[in-house]
């Protein structure tokens, strides 16, 4: 029984049933608010939760990866990411109800009121500092920061891992070249996050939780911080071993492991398998198809969403036109990720562009 | 006791120190906070929505408690430790070995851990309340680069113990930079910046080496990420507190709807 569940596990976070997953639950938990917010489903997890971890403590695969120090924090952000998501949708639910009642957003009616700084937030502060201190304190005494052997330039280890937060841009190396998953892609999250305010025309929503007044907004944020960033994380910490391959929870991290890849070019497929002759040698001849479809993408599709689409970003001024285009760039870039990994899984797509010859490679 | 306190408190001293009775009437608790340096962090009053903790997750404030739980911290380690190739793996190990009760590298590699998970919850947090919208646009604005600000003191520390994991979690993370197109030696576009066949970007004034000051993760960068995690970034992230902080009550204040 027991080693049937660690299967199944094993089995269900390979990365495609693991991502697919995650997605439909996303969609379920936002589809469902009223189920999902419910204060037993929460409670459920916690318990299931923390017994599945003493249950799964016992073997020792999964001890070896999960329980080590380092590894503790993904631990606390899996729970408390859990339990944050839970909440403000909970909170949602609750505002949305209010809200469709005619009565004013939780948030909003507390804050007609007023109390004074001293004692009621100088507490709370002095309280929460100090149960983290005492927090930190247990934490540190009862587990030693780890120091490994002594840094050697010749003794490369495997896997060799990026800091914890960056898991989720060393797993886009499995899909992108460096310059797109460790330059552009940071490069451009972080330009798209400064974005947000003045990309965001929606004037609801301005200071309290609600998922009625601003669906898209709360999806987008749901699919871009809990799909494509924690949940990389944690697949990135726990689930990828040696070779950077993939490993379920209970798997032994076996350094011969070796998974078969043959991934094609967007090019061989076009000109070996489809018109049944040799690739061309000129990389730009031999690439047109490839090069045709990423300009198709980023230039003449949100060209022709715009119809339908512009008005979305139209607040009172002629700027939406800049609005609309810089956000579907944006927009098309993150797509390009879920894209590439359903064409990498489907068909086993290398690149669309393929020039390494100019270290040019999408 | 009470007589004791009392003398106490109407003694010069006490009196030149704090400018107040106890706070419990309004006029005091006023005081308490206006004739404070500290505490003029906030306003005298607040918004109930702005104290509850179920709306705010307090995750800004913890973020603010660990920054300095890292600096008291850092600065101890710094005591104990040099930063070169040759001493620091030593140094780290002594912490262990030579220095009783010695917590402090635990409480500030735990605490970085989860300061970066208090940010990430912060900024979920202030998006999930629509608290980007206007007036506050700027704000977020200045909390995203205290994220990636955040990120890096925590990458530059990453390397000090100069252990494997340091030195390879480093090479990996930077080894992206060798891909950035135009200045990176392996990044689309740097071919084409040569002339008369003489690259201009290589292995050896790409942006990567300007990172590590070298071509591979040595002393020069050791010293680097050791100036920056200490100083550097320390300073950027306090002047950008500052302003965020300040911000917040410009913008209509903590945590409450517009």
């Amino acid at each position: 029984m027991g080693q049937l569940i660690k299967d199944l596990i094993d089995t269900v976070t390979k990365p495609v049933p693991y991502f697919l997953g995650s997605a439909l639950l996303l969609a379920v938990v936002l589809k469902f608010r009223k189920i999902s917010t419910k204060l037993s489903l929460i409670a459920a997890f916690f318990l299931i939760g923390s017994a599945f971890l003493v249950w799964a403590w016992g073997d020792p695969n999964f001890n070896r990866i999960v329980t080590k120090p380092d590894n503790v924090p993904i631990i606390i952000l899996i729970f408390s990411v859990v339990f944050f998501s839970w909440l403000s949708l909970r909170r949602a639910y609750l505002n949305d109800e209010r809200i469709k009642a005619g009565r004013p957003s939780l948030e909003g009616e507390l804050s007609k009121q007023k109390v004074f700084t001293w004692p009621d937030l100088v507490y709370i502060e002095l309280i929460c500092m100090v149960l983290f201190t005492a927090a930190l304190i247990i934490w540190s005494v009862s587990i030693e920061a780890p120091i490994e052997e002594y840094a050697a330039t010749a003794r490369t280890p495997n896997p060799s891992k990026a800091p914890w937060y960056f898991l989720g841009l060393q797993e886009l190396l499995v899909y992108f070249d460096p310059w797109i998953a460790g330059v552009l892609l940071p490069s451009y999250i972080v330009v798209g996050l400064m974005a947000i305010p003045y990309l965001d025309v929606n004037p609801k929503g301005n200071g309290y939780y609600t998922f009625e007044e601003r669906p898209f907004a709360v999806s987008f944020f749901w699919v871009g911080f809990l799909l494509f960033w924690v949940s990389f994380v944690i697949l990135g910490t726990f689930l990828r071993g040696p070779n950077w391959s993939f490993f379920g929870p209970f798997e032994y991290w076996d350094l011969h492991k070796l998974e078969p890849m043959v991934n094609v070019d967007l090019s061989t497929y076009f000109w070996v398998e489809l018109l049944g002759q040799p690739r061309p040698s000129a990389p730009l001849v031999r690439e047109a198809p490839g090069i045709a479809f990423i300009l198709g993408y980023f230039l003449i599709l949100p060209k022709l969403l715009e119809r339908p689409l512009l008005k979305a970003f139209y607040a009172g001024a002629r700027e939406h036109l800049v609005r609309y285009h810089v956000f579907m760039h944006l927009l098309l870039w993150f797509g390009l990720v879920p894209l590439k990994m359903l064409l990498r899984w489907t068909v086993s797509l290398k690149y669309f562009v393929g020039i390494p010859e100019w270290f040019f490679n999408i | 006791m009470n007589k004791l306190l009392d003398a106490l408190r109407s003694t010069q001293v006490w009196k030149s120190i704090f400018r107040h009775g106890y706070p419990d009437t309004p006029r005091n608790r006023t005081l308490a906070i206006l004739s404070n340096v500290f505490l003029h962090l906030h306003p005298v009053k607040v918004r109930r929505s702005g104290i509850q903790l179920s709306y705010t997750w307090c995750m800004g404030g913890l973020t603010f408690f660990l920054f300095l739980v890292e600096t008291i911290t850092g600065l101890l380690l710094m005591f104990y430790y040099r930063p070169t190739a040759e001493l620091a793996y030593q140094d780290i190990f002594a912490l262990r070995e030579h220095v009783p009760i010695g917590v402090m590298r635990e409480v500030h590699r735990w605490a970085a851990h989860l300061m970066v998970i208090t940010v990430w919850l912060h900024m979920y947090r202030v998006f999930l309340t629509g608290s980007y919208k206007p007036p506050r646009e700027f704000n977020w604005n200045i909390g995203v680069i205290l994220l990636v600000i955040t990120l890096l003191l925590s990458f530059t520390g990453y390397l000090l113990p100069w252990d494997q994991l340091a030195v390879w979690a480093i090479t990996v993370g930077t080894n992206m930079a060798r891909a950035t197109p135009f200045l990176g030696h392996e990044g689309p576009g740097a071919a084409l910046i040569s002339f008369g066949g003489l690259d201009f970007v290589h292995a050896g004034d790409d942006v990567r080496f300007g990172l590590l000051g070298g071509r591979f993760v040595g002393d020069a960068a050791l010293l680097r990420f050791y100036v920056l995690h200490c100083v550097g970034f320390p300073l950027v992230a306090a002047v950008l507190m500052a302003v965020h902080f300040w911000r917040v009550r410009k913008d209509g204040g903590i945590s409450g709807p517009l």
